[in-house]
């Protein structure tokens, strides 16, 4: 029993590890999108490890802790993404180093579609 | 053993708090500080789950539920509100 309340410690600890290399990536990265990648996906991890390893630790309510981790994984990448599309929407600065962007594309195209069509009607 | 690696865990998530609120103060646009906000309150539920065990009391996972539930209804309606469609 001791055991495997210690394996549910370090479980916790390596979470705890993720969510600091999250910040980490929030400090270092040189821009919104960049930002959101890190913050999200290492904060998403580390918050399902280290409520798996309560959850380990104490058995009893390993069930409402199972509701939180499916919660949490749900919710958090929704979240990330409309925050994406809300900060593509008004125009923040990209970093330099972008390579390729979909949507703008995609807007563009929509745009010379609609400007094209009272011409060929 | 196990009170002394989830302590060192919730030094590591206090760390990790403060560079976020660093960023937070120190933000480029108002994205980057909901962005910021949002990591804060994941590092949260973490925590809260953590004074489960430091306090005894099981009554915590309730409240870290309700407040993942609060945040991410907080940062949709941010977003909804940045698109100009709410």
């Amino acid at each position: 029993m001791e055991t495997i309340k210690i394996i549910g410690a370090f479980i916790t600890l390596l979470g705890s590890v993720f969510l600091l290399l999250g910040s980490i990536g929030l400090i270092r990265m040189p821009d919104v999108f960049t930002r959101i990648q890190a913050g999200t996906k290492a904060s998403t991890l580390g918050t399902l490890l280290s409520l798996l390893g309560i959850g380990i630790i104490y058995l009893d309510i390993a069930g409402k802790i199972f509701l939180l981790i499916v919660f949490i994984l749900i919710t958090n990448p929704v979240s990330s993404h409309m925050l994406a599309r809300a900060a593509h929407h008004i125009g923040v600065k990209k970093a330099n180093i972008t390579v390729v962007d979909k949507l703008a594309e995609f807007k563009k195209r929509e745009k010379n579609d609609e400007t094209q069509k009272p011409e060929t009607t | 053993m196990v009170n002394i690696i989830l302590q060192i865990a919730g030094g590591i998530m206090l760390v990790s708090m403060v560079l976020s609120l660093y960023r937070f103060f120190k933000a480029g646009s108002l994205v980057d500080r909901v962005i910021a906000f949002d990591v804060m309150t994941i590092i949260s539920i973490s925590l809260i789950a953590l004074i489960t065990h430091i306090s005894g009391r099981t009554i915590y996972i309730d409240v870290a539920l309700i407040y993942g539930l609060l945040s991410f209804l907080g940062v949709i309606i941010i977003a909804r509100y940045l698109e100009k469609s709410l």
